[in-house]
């Protein structure tokens, strides 16, 4: 009786299992589909009627022409737009990085006048939707004078990173403070904690932080195209390849458009999964304390 | 109650009694907040706004007279008393200041109360007394620049006098300190700066940054709100009007039957509807992933995960505008529908309101559900596991295990998570502008200033209609006006809720 008690039980156990795999296999399914979708209509032949079916899953006849437009085509220099885009990113990522944990530190671990109150402040000036500012926003740039260029963007990403604080300082509020006391108690300063206890112990998230700036700027249309559309001094070969791809599905073929979405996928995908390890880590670690 | 007499309720009771305290308790945070203002305001009565006043006081009256000249010349007695960094820093405010708001400051601030009343002219045609046309401008007031200028002159003078109250309270003390025979140092000053004056070090730049690019645009935007203002390149003047953008709103002014009003709280309503509904959806999906992905005897778990986080990694432009190609009239999921029967003919499935918002939800969870199953699945491991244990000895089911256990640990732990969750819901202009762009459409007379509004629009995405989109018909005046509205209903949400979270109240807790 109690083997068989046992028996079913593990039956039970096991058809549970079962059942719990069907369900993943079919959540994968449906998430990873669009991606399959994407690479497979990256490679159908828009260009000859009938070549091509948007409705279909895959291509009626297969071609790389999508990808070879991309390169070659001087109306759409992608791979300008996909330069401009990396090196506003890298530059955004490093500055954004810097003063976000500047700002966490300051906000975890100092105590000062105001201290709640900037963190109220910052809360409040995140409900108040952000582009219609803009406007302010693009004066501001011409008043410094950095209009005319897709790299004022750096600016306007970077200017906004105090407001991004709460990732981090929740990860810096998880590090026992008895280690910021055995470094004073040795004679060290503020800045000797910041230093040689936080920023060592805080590598999963300064990672990050980085890759979440780092990929931003790739997604980033609104801004992007507000500054190209105000200035005349910026070119097709200016924009970055969220404004550019936005204009490619205005004038060209769906072909194209999927074959820039993998490029654009392509780098950042890779860069997560290479990090994700630490990813995964920041986002548990400091999105919530636990 | 007391607890034998919840005990004695049957499931239902006790489902209505939970419910009801969780109303009560929700208006009882609502009403102590307000209670507490009184004594707020006392406080900051008492504390911050007549202590600097005893401050001043007290340097005039007991300090020397390089203090009082502090009361002139900012950081006079630093200077004077080997703390010649902080000195010269106090002083350099005042002069550059001075030298802007005389130069610029003044000429602004004068035309403020009209915003301006001289128009530019151009010479395109012959000028009778010169005979001349040159193509030229003659270039007249400029209401924005007015406005934005005056603005950044009221900041820059706010930091002036909150610079001449520093530089005499720091003279006072240091004047305390020498009559004591505690001199200073010049180099103290940069000591100061990496110890117990490092969080003005380091948050120096981030906040000149945040003030200048959102602060400053923020502060403005809502007083455009009360100008008729419409954002167009050719309106170089415009005036102060009020409240008349608000009366307008509210006084339902439009086309047929629905008014503008009308519009404007059926997209409020879905607003708050979709929020809800979005927020928690992500959240409970997430939570169930993680937790099949997290069931002990499951193989593979890396790679499930990894599965997922490909939306994650995926530029979320892309793959919103790559589901709003799948979805449109002849598209790849349309077909679907309407071989599953779901739709008659192959046009946009967003032309049917119903069918628009579930998609929309859909796809948000789509979008959203790796992010909570990440957040959740680091949660879900800490999670002591002798609680389970525990529970498992005492014969609990794994539901009963879920509901007693899991959930509320989770509960307790992502509050604030899911408040912020909330507001970007509320905000979220991605999934809808790149989705449906509001469809199926109100219909709304464009030249009425409101943009083109849609049953799927968010307040969020219908500011930007009528901002961005509208072309001549532009009206950033309106389009402010609804953000401060968007601004107050969030703020009302937030403050109930941010006020009462455990994990916000206990900050230091865990360190």
């Amino acid at each position: 009786m109690a083997e068989k008690h046992f028996a079913s039980k593990r039956f039970a156990e096991k058809s549970n299992r079962v059942l719990v795999y069907v369900i993943l296999t079919v959540v994968s399914v449906i998430w990873i589909f669009p991606f399959f979708y994407l690479i497979l209509q990256s490679f159908a032949n828009y260009a000859v009627a009938g070549g091509a079916d948007s409705s279909k899953l895959f291509p009626i006849q297969w071609t790389g022409d999508n990808y070879v437009a991309l390169f070659t085509s001087t109306t759409r220099p992608f791979f300008r737009w996909w330069i401009n885009t990396f090196l506003i990113a890298f530059a955004t990522s490093a500055l954004q990085t810097v003063l976000v944990l500047m700002t966490s530190y300051a906000l975890s671990r100092l105590r000062f006048t105001g201290r709640q109150g900037l963190m109220k402040l910052m809360l409040i000036l995140g409900m108040f939707p952000g582009f219609l500012g803009m406007l302010v926003n693009y004066y501001i740039l011409q008043l410094l004078g950095l209009n005319g260029s897709m790299f004022s963007l750096i600016v306007v990403y970077v200017a906004s990173s105090a407001m991004s604080y709460y990732i981090a300082k929740g990860f810096f509020d998880t590090v026992s403070r008895s280690l910021d006391e055995a470094v004073m108690i040795d004679g060290g300063s503020k800045n000797t904690v910041f230093w040689r206890i936080i920023l060592p112990l805080s590598k999963p998230i300064i990672i990050y932080t980085i890759l979440i700036s780092f990929t931003a700027p790739w997604g980033d249309f609104m801004f992007g195209n507000f500054i190209a559309s105000a200035s005349q001094n910026i070119t097709a070969a200016d924009y970055t390849v969220a404004v550019g791809l936005y204009k490619i599905t205005e004038q060209a073929e769906f072909g194209v458009f999927c074959a820039g979405a993998v490029m654009v996928s392509i780098p950042i995908t890779v860069l997560f999964f290479w990090l994700q390890r630490y990813y995964v880590e920041g986002i548990a670690g400091g999105a919530v304390k636990g | 109650m007391t607890k034998l007499q919840y005990l004695s309720l049957t499931k239902g009771e006790r489902a209505l009694v939970n419910l009801g305290d969780f109303f009560k308790n929700f208006g009882k945070g609502f009403v102590n907040f307000f209670k507490s203002i009184p004594n707020k305001l006392l406080k900051f009565w008492n504390h911050t706004l007549t202590a600097p006043f005893k401050t001043l006081a007290r340097a005039w009256s007991k300090g020397s007279w390089l203090v009082r000249g502090n009361f002139l010349v900012f950081g006079l007695y630093q200077i004077t008393h080997r703390e010649i960094a902080r000195g010269i820093l106090f002083l350099l405010y005042e002069v550059v200041f001075i030298w802007f708001f005389i130069k610029t400051g003044i000429p602004y601030l004068a035309k403020l109360g009209t915003l301006g009343t001289l128009s530019t002219t151009s010479h395109y045609m012959i000028d009778p007394s010169t005979g001349v046309a040159d193509g030229t401008f003659t270039a007249g007031d400029n209401s924005f620049s007015i406005l934005l200028y005056s603005l950044v002159t009221i900041f820059l003078l706010g930091l002036f006098v909150v610079l001449w109250y520093l530089s005499i309270r720091d003279a006072k003390s240091l004047h305390d300190n020498i009559c004591v025979g505690r001199l200073s140092k010049n180099t103290q000053f940069f000591k100061d700066l990496v110890d117990s004056k490092y969080h003005t070090l380091l948050l120096a730049v981030p906040l000149v940054g945040l003030v200048a690019f959102t602060v400053i645009p923020v502060v403005f935007m809502m007083i455009v709100g009360f100008t008729n203002y419409d954002g167009g390149y050719r309106q170089t003047l415009f005036d102060w009007v009020g409240f008349d953008n608000y009366k307008l709103l509210f006084s339902g002014v439009g086309s047929g039957g629905g008014g503008v009003v009308t519009i404007f709280f059926k997209i409020l309503a879905w607003t708050l509807l979709w929020a809800l509904i979005a927020t928690f959806t992500n959240y409970f999906l997430g939570m169930v992933i993680a937790l099949l992905i997290n069931k002990k005897g499951i193989k593979l778990k890396k790679l499930w995960r990894t599965i997922l986080i490909f939306t994650i990694a995926v530029p979320q432009f892309v793959s919103l505008m790559l589901i709003n190609r799948m979805l449109s009239a002849n598209g790849f999921l349309t077909n679907l529908f309407v071989q599953a029967g779901w739709i008659k003919s192959q046009i946009s499935p967003f032309q049917n309101v119903t069918l628009a918002r579930v998609i929309i939800i859909v796809i948000n969870m789509w979008v959203g559900v790796p992010y909570t199953m990440l957040i959740s699945s680091g949660i879900l491991m800490n999670i002591p596991e002798d609680l389970y244990e525990s529970a498992r000895i005492d014969g609990a089911s794994s539901f009963k295990m879920y509901t007693a256990i899991t959930l509320p640990y989770m509960l307790f732990i992502t509050g604030p998570y899911l408040l912020s969750q909330f507001v970007g819901n509320i905000n979220n202009f991605n999934i809808i502008y790149l989705l449906s762009k509001g469809a199926p459409s109100f219909n709304l007379n464009p030249n009425l200033g409101y943009g083109d509004p849609g049953e799927t629009d968010l307040l969020i995405t219908w500011i930007y209609k009528m901002s961005m989109e509208s072309g001549s018909q532009s009206n950033y005046a309106m389009a402010s006006t609804l953000g401060v509205l968007v601004f107050l209903v969030i703020a009302f949400f937030s403050l109930i809720f941010y006020g009462r979270s455990n994990a916000v109240k206990n900050e230091g807790d865990f360190s």
